[in-house]
């Protein structure tokens, strides 16, 4: 489902292919429900080793991500979400088409571009990538109500797969839409043109070896 | 004071500050990030940086990690021969991390290699890495202690030219980092670069450069010129905040040099995110410590 609440676009879970359908590349989203954090040893677990995921994320949001969490004292076997920031997309580029057609998410919520596996993946499923300023945890943190479940714990803090309830999860800037145009990609072809212009531009000032 | 009272009092000291490191940026930093900020017009861009200095006021708010990514640490130790500790430095910062780490607290980031297991210390084999400076005839111990976090230590390169490539090859491979892993690495970044004979001795280096102060230049003249050539290179390419384009890509441009041998160069880069924890602190002979990047703390 998509709300516009107080000028901003937020995406409350279960979210169908329909609802990202006129969402674009460079839009700002929001996101409210159920985001579970997944990394490099849950997408080769599931891609490589064929496992199935614990949790059921068909409709909801993944967020590349491994956070800092503390345990609630005086209750058991719950925990606070401290610190909470994306990690760097592309190292799970390799498995996303797989990882999205098997499992069903919606949106995947990273840090930095990624690859044409992840265009197919949101092109096909009618999924989106979106990045999550980086470096902003403690925002991030605070927009994570609570952690209702986690699994795989024996992975380690990091890489635990942390089922969390979020509010206004955000700002989210879309960089693959459900079209597979990936802004990332785009922004590369002009950051190269701009790259060897400069590069030219220095040349001509560091010819120390005489 | 005792020997152990000693060791627990600096441990204790480190502990601390590598916890304040992870909440709260150094002074130069957060100018620099201001000031880029200011210069920055387009709605996507003014909003990143509205989150990220948004997140560092609550961050110290809340007195949590600003980043999750609390990375390995890693300490740049320039000792003095007659500092007290000089012999029990290396097993006291691994302490002292510990300490942080559940103190803070601080993300596990030690994964035994091989084993491939988590410790959940944060401290495994080898980490903290500890780099040394010995100082003759000094009884002072200077730390620079730095988390360095998977996105920014991605991009971290270094290779041997040919002398035939000269600064041209020099400044192409610090270019093409900056577009193929750099803008994933959270700009705007500081790019250190070494420049040597060898792969260690220039990635050495390049780590040693992102120790440096924002805004200093290095003593020789014409290395002090590349870095401005890079910086302003590398922002014409307009990565801007996140590397989600802008007016802006770089904090800073740091070259740490040495002679080389006639027929190579060695290169690396190595580069910091915008949220580049690092701080310095000098300690005496009796522990008194001054922090020198970060001001309102006292250990």
């Amino acid at each position: 489902m998509v709300e516009n609440r107080n000028g901003k676009k937020v995406l409350v879970t279960p979210i169908s292919a329909e609802d990202l359908a006129d969402i674009k590349i460079g839009d700002i989203v929001w996101l409210d429900g159920d985001l579970m954090t997944c990394r490099d040893v849950a997408h080769r677990r599931l891609v490589e080793g064929g496992r199935e995921l614990p949790y059921d994320i068909r409709g909801k949001a993944i967020f590349h991500a491994g956070p800092i969490v503390r345990p609630i004292e005086g209750q058991k076997d719950a925990y606070e979400m401290v610190s909470v920031g994306p990690t760097t997309s592309m190292r799970m580029e390799k498995f996303e088409y797989e990882f999205t057609k098997t499992t069903g998410v919606r949106v995947i919520v990273g840090k930095g571009g990624m690859g044409p596996n992840t265009e197919r993946a949101c092109k096909e499923c009618g999924a989106i990538h979106c990045v999550f300023p980086a470096g902003c945890a403690v925002v991030a943190a605070t927009e994570v109500e609570r952690i209702a479940e986690h699994h795989w714990d024996e992975l380690g803090m990091p890489e635990t797969l942390w089922c969390c309830k979020v509010k206004e999860f955000g700002p989210l800037i879309v960089s693959i839409d459900t079209q597979g145009r990936n802004m990332f990609e785009e922004n590369k072809v002009t950051f190269n043109q701009k790259k060897d212009a400069a590069v030219a531009e220095i040349c001509k000032h560091v010819s120390f070896i005489k | 004071m005792t020997k152990a009272e000693s060791v627990q009092l600096m441990t204790d000291k480190m502990a601390k500050f590598v916890g304040h490191i992870g909440i709260k940026l150094p002074d130069d930093v957060i100018a620099k990030l201001s000031e880029l900020r200011e210069k920055e017009t387009s709605p996507l861009a003014k909003t990143i940086y509205d989150t990220m200095f948004k997140n560092q006021e609550q961050a110290v708010a809340l007195h949590r990690p600003s980043c999750q990514d609390t990375g390995v640490l890693q300490f740049w130790v320039k000792c003095g021969v007659n500092f007290p500790l000089i012999g029990e430095l290396e097993a006291l910062l691994k302490e002292a991390v510990v300490k942080a780490t559940f103190a803070t607290p601080l993300r596990h980031n030690s994964v035994e290699t091989f084993d491939e297991y988590n410790t959940k210390r944060n401290v495994g084999k080898g980490t903290p890495t500890v780099f040394w400076d010995i100082v003759p005839d000094d009884d002072h111990c200077e730390i620079y202690a730095y988390m360095a976090g998977g996105g920014c230590t991605l991009p971290g390169k270094a290779m041997v030219l040919m002398p035939g490539a000269g600064y041209e090859g020099v400044t192409q491979f610090v270019m093409d980092q900056m577009t193929s892993y750099g803008l994933n690495a959270c700009p705007p970044l500081l790019v250190g670069v070494g420049v040597a004979t060898s792969v260690e001795t220039a990635a050495l280096l390049s780590k040693k450069a992102l120790m440096r102060p924002l805004g200093s230049h290095n003593p020789n003249e014409r290395a002090a010129q590349m870095e401005k050539l890079l910086e302003d290179g590398i922002n014409a390419i307009g990565l801007g905040p996140q590397g989600m384009s802008g007016n802006y890509s770089v904090m800073g441009v740091h070259i740490e040099n040495t002679a080389r041998h006639p027929s190579t160069i060695g290169v690396a880069v190595n580069v910091g995110c915008w949220s580049h924890r690092r701080g310095h602190v000098i300690f005496d002979k009796d522990l008194n410590a001054t922090v020198t990047t970060h001001s309102g703390v006292q250990l």
